[in-house]
């Protein structure tokens, strides 16, 4: 599902050149999930959003199915972003102005994949069903962080890509959001990427890659 | 602990340099808007003065000799001498231009143009000040564009010298006179009072050009005000996060207070400053054509520089730092009831906002319900600027819950995601910029209200100005034998001589002026009647029917048919007309029924009717060879251009004002969304993430301006023209006794649509495409880093 080969890309900052990614090869099968590791900075959530089309690649090859990212203009990163892969991230996902409920739903509807049993049932499983008129500011931070799975999930993504969704909760809440979202995303038969800090939530993934200084290690 | 905070607190404006210009061009600007008008309106008040103490015809109550000769230099002695307080003009044509002779010590304050006072300073030198092309052989002459055609104006010493003329022409008297004042004929013989006629019809309507200027005076500060309030509530508003630390770090919220109301102290000043600069510099700008207006209607010069007063500065640095205090206080107010550790976010100010809303449309509300009452017991001048106050203010506060019901349908009516949020997320913008919205509200409300006002007033009063002017000469005769030789004199010379008499009389028990014209084209070609019967003019002059004023058609209730009792006869109303100058009742009989019941009465005044090109010849005759006095022979035509010219540039005035009103409400708009674009970006990023290109929530954030500046027109429209019923039906029956019809214009509103759409489009360009180029990794880092 996602495949990456000798990924480069680094970054001007204060005029001077940080190579983050230093060739990065990996492959992720469908409904596989892989936990990504490594210490801050060290360009887990960097190749995170090249996989997701968020960024722009310098050189190596990012391929989500039979799309090669590096190749795709702006708005075909957009398409790619509504259609094909689920981005959750550590927080700030859910948009303000809309409900919970308009919130599950978005993505679904954006991409044309709306089915409203299915975010019912989602809406469910994340045990928010009494929230659902509510504003996402009205939520804790775990239940934000559910709804967001359930929207990314609503739109039944080939490609699930996490970059720390649990990294402002407390390691009980974590460990059952995790939980949560492996459940779904099985059901769903969606890859998941997933960048963690945390030792124990890596160990409930499938696989597991860890990054050092812009390479695996 | 106060200096770090104080430090703290101002290094926000190092990093916001350009916020920090936009709240100082907000305050400058408002101020700038509020001095500029009461500039011009200061100008054009002193200019009203000046024009009213002219030389021209029929302004000023004049003495005059009954024999039509010079009034002797020891009878103007004796007056002054007794208290009197009159001053002389020497009058008299050479080679055809009219020269005009003043004393400059007495004339009237501003009379006698600029010039006079700039001769106060001059050498001995003899000058006239000449009207544009004029030359006097063998004195210095100085061109004044301002003064009326082919005349010359100098010192009575100068001008009797050159007219070789013997005393003096005629005393003009002064407003203000003594209480205890010997009556004239104890002092001397042979001489009349003359009380202005005629031309006072349009010395009211100048009037109305004040108070279409005080009007606009008003909006623009109420405008002023709402604009100065917005830039200073989000100012603060962005420093919640900065406050909330400070707070957290033990810093006093009494503290933060005060130091945050001296900072605004000290901005409003300078914007203050600069706004009273950039004031004086719009009102330089406009002031020609209002000098011209006023210049046009009198013949006179009315000083087309402005002159620094310090009223303006004080006005308009009082009304930033009340206005910079004002909004800082409920700011601060705010601050201090938020929760210590409620976020910077949007969302939780906006919930906060959600109880104030509630307290805000019932204000709103009570406000309308204010301005209802007072619509109904408007009597006065001050209930008809408070029932504006109240109807601007309450619409205003209304805005928001308005523009938030109908975002709301537009969301339930919405179909697809992207809309259902863009409809969900404009109503959460709403608390940032109803600010704004409220001053592009009443900026457009004000643009119709005025522009429907200065409209309807030019079509009534071209038609009016046709009806009463329509002779080109207006002549007066000295005295009943005087008018028979008059008539005399000019038969033959003219087209028709229409002897304008007028009796006091009583009709239905109440005063009016009777008057019998004879038949003649000139009245039924040019009166306009605001409703009549078929053929009234025959019924009119066959005795069977009457005309009258709108003022005794209220006053008596009457309408077409009823019964009008008069001495000795008692007729039907045939036809009821406008007449807008006047405050009396006036009744219209056929000429002969008038000579019957008034065979001695004999007309003192004609309207002459003569071919335009031969006004100025027939003019001379009368003056050189009949020997009326100058002041008697009135040039209708002359006024009635000028009369025209005037809302041409009324127009101009008003015009131009509007235009910078709704610029100034459109900075508004775009300083506001500067400022808000801060917190877009966080509210954006999940968007874009989710698919949304930037291109397209660059487009969508330009719509979204675009579109709640026409949610704002179609809420300003009604607001509007409410508001030029008020001014036309409340504040000008209060002020002059008369009300003008009001005429809706519907194209200029379509228009100002337009370029209300433009200006708020021009506004948010640049803020959607500063979101439109943000860089991805700043979009990025919403999602990692805590804000
Ligand atoms: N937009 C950017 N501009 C400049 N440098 C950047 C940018 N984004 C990331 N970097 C740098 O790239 C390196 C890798 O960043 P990245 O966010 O991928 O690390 P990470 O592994 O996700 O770390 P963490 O565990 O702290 O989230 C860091 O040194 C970071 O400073
Ligand atoms: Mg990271």
């Amino acid at each position: 599902m996602l495949k990456i080969r000798d990924l480069q890309k680094s970054y001007v900052s204060a005029g001077q050149t940080v190579q983050v990614l230093k060739g990065v090869s990996l492959d992720l099968a469908g409904a596989e999930t892989l936990a990504l590791t490594g210490e801050s900075g060290s360009g887990k959530s960097t190749l995170l959003h090249l996989a997701a089309g968020l960024d722009v690649v310098d050189a190596g090859d990012v391929f989500v199915g039979e799309t090669n990212v590096g190749k795709l203009n702006e708005a075909g990163r957009a398409h790619l972003r509504r259609d094909v892969v689920g981005v959750i991230f550590q927080q700030f996902n859910l948009i303000p102005s809309l409900t919970v409920e308009a919130n599950i739903a978005f993505h679904a509807r954006l991409a044309g994949k709306y089915d409203a049993d299915w975010c019912k049932r989602l809406a469910d499983r994340i045990g928010l069903t009494e929230q659902l008129g509510k504003y996402p500011e009205q939520l804790s931070g775990g239940q934000q962080q559910r709804v967001a799975i359930a929207r990314t999930l609503a739109a039944k993504p080939a490609l699930v890509l996490a970059d720390e969704p649990t990294g402002n909760l407390d390691e009980e809440t974590a460990a059952q959001v995790i939980a949560l979202m492996l459940e779904l995303v099985s059901e769903t038969g969606a890859a998941l990427l997933m960048v963690t800090h945390s030792s124990a939530l890596a160990a409930m993934l499938d696989r597991r890659l860890h990054l050092r200084a812009g390479q695996v290690a | 602990m106060r200096r770090q905070a104080l430090i703290a607190l101002l290094s926000y404006w190092r990093r916001n340099w350009l916020q920090f210009f936009t709240l100082l061009a907000g305050l400058a600007l408002a101020t700038a808007l509020w001095s500029g008008v009461q500039a011009i309106n200061a100008e054009a008040r002193a200019s009203y003065d000046a024009a009213a103490a002219t030389l021209g015809e029929g302004q000023y109550t004049q003495i005059t000799a009954n024999n039509g000769l010079p009034i002797a230099v020891e009878d103007y002695v004796a007056l002054r001498r007794v208290g009197w307080l009159v001053s002389p003009v020497v009058e008299g044509r050479l080679d055809g231009v009219r020269l005009i002779g003043v004393e400059p010590l007495t004339a009237p304050q501003g009379i006698g143009t600029t010039a006079l006072s700039i001769e106060a300073e001059l050498p001995s030198e003899p000058t006239l000040w000449v009207s544009s092309g004029v030359s006097v052989d063998g004195v210095t002459t100085v061109e004044t564009p301002e003064l009326a055609p082919n005349t010359a104006i100098g010192d009575i010493g100068l001008v009797s010298d050159l007219l070789g003329a013997q005393g003096i022409s005629r005393l003009l008297v002064l407003s203000d006179q003594p209480v205890r004042q010997p009556p004239l004929e104890s002092v001397v013989q042979g001489l009349n009072v003359q009380t202005p006629q005629g031309g006072s019809d349009i010395g009211r309507l100048t009037d109305s050009f004040h108070l279409n200027l005080t009007a606009f005076g008003f909006l623009s500060f109420v405008v002023g005000i709402f604009i100065v309030n917005g830039a200073v509530g989000l100012a603060f508003e962005q420093r919640r996060p900065l406050v909330r630390t400070l707070r957290a770090l033990g810093v006093p919220l009494r503290t933060v207070i005060a130091i945050m109301a001296a900072e605004m102290a000290v901005l409003s000043l300078l914007g203050g400053v600069i706004g009273v600069v950039i004031g004086y510099f719009i009102a330089a700008a406009l002031l020609p054509d209002v000098a011209a207006t006023l210049q046009g209607l009198y013949g006179a010069d009315v000083g087309g520089t402005l002159a620094i007063r310090p009223v303006w500065w004080l006005s308009g640095l009082g009304i930033a730092l009340l206005g910079g205090m004002a909004a800082s206080a409920s700011a601060l107010w705010k601050l201090s009831r938020m929760p210590l550790l409620a976020g910077a976010q949007p969302r939780a100010w906006s919930m906060q906002a959600g109880r104030g809303r509630v307290i805000q449309t019932i204000a709103g509300l009570f406000m309308l319900a204010a301005a209802g009452i007072f619509a109904l017991i408007a009597d006065g001048l001050v209930t008809g600027f408070a029932l504006l106050g109240t109807l601007l203010l309450g619409a205003a506060l209304l805005l928001p819950m308005v523009l938030n019901a109908a975002l709301a349908l537009g969301q339930r009516l919405a179909k697809g995601p992207v809309w259902e949020w863009f409809w969900a997320d404009t109503r959460q913008q709403l608390p940032g910029l109803s600010l704004a919205l409220a001053a592009l509200l009443l900026a457009m409300a004000a643009n119709i209200g005025v522009s429907t006002m200065v409209s309807s007033f030019r079509q009534t009063f071209v038609g009016f100005l046709d009806q009463r002017l329509a002779a080109e000469l207006y002549v007066t005769a000295r005295d009943e034998e005087d008018a028979v030789a008059l008539e005399q004199f000019l038969a033959g010379k003219v087209e028709s001589v229409l002897p304008i008499e007028q009796i006091d009389v009583e009709a239905n028990g109440l005063p009016a002026e009777l008057y019998g014209p004879i038949d003649d084209r000139t009245y039924r070609d040019n009166w306009r009647f605001l409703s009549q019967v078929p053929q009234m003019w025959d019924i009119v002059q066959a005795g069977e029917g009457v005309a009258i004023n709108e003022q005794l058609s209220y006053r008596g209730d009457l309408q077409l048919g009823d019964m009008l009792e008069l001495p000795g006869i008692t007729l039907p109303v045939v036809g009821i007309y406008g007449d807008y100058g006047n405050p009396i009742g006036q009744v219209i009989i056929g000429r002969e029924v008038f000579k019957e019941l008034y065979p001695d009465s004999q007309a003192l005044r004609y309207g002459v009717r003569v071919l335009p090109e031969d006004v100025a010849a027939l003019t001379d005759q009368l003056v050189s060879e009949y020997g009326l006095p100058e002041a008697n022979v009135i040039n209708q035509a002359g006024i009635k251009a000028y009369s025209l010219d005037i809302f041409e540039r009324t127009f101009t005035v008003t015009g131009a004002l509007n235009w910078l009103t709704l610029g100034v409400a459109g900075f508004a708009i775009l300083m506001s969304l500067l400022t808000l674009s801060g917190m877009r970006i966080p509210q954006l990023a999940p968007l874009w993430a989710l698919g949304l290109t930037r291109g397209r929530l660059e487009r969508l954030e330009i719509l979204r301006t675009v579109m709640l500046t026409a949610w704002t027109f179609v809420f300003a429209l009604p607001l509007g023209l409410a508001l030029a019923w008020v001014l036309l039906a409340v504040v000008n029956v209060a002020a002059f006794g008369w009300r003008l019809p009001m005429f809706v214009f519907p194209t200029s509103y379509v228009f100002l649509l337009v370029q209300a759409l433009i200006a708020a489009g021009a506004a948010a360009l640049w803020p959607a495409l500063k979101l439109g180029r943000t860089p991805t990794s700043h979009l990025l880092k919403v999602f990692a880093n805590e804000r």
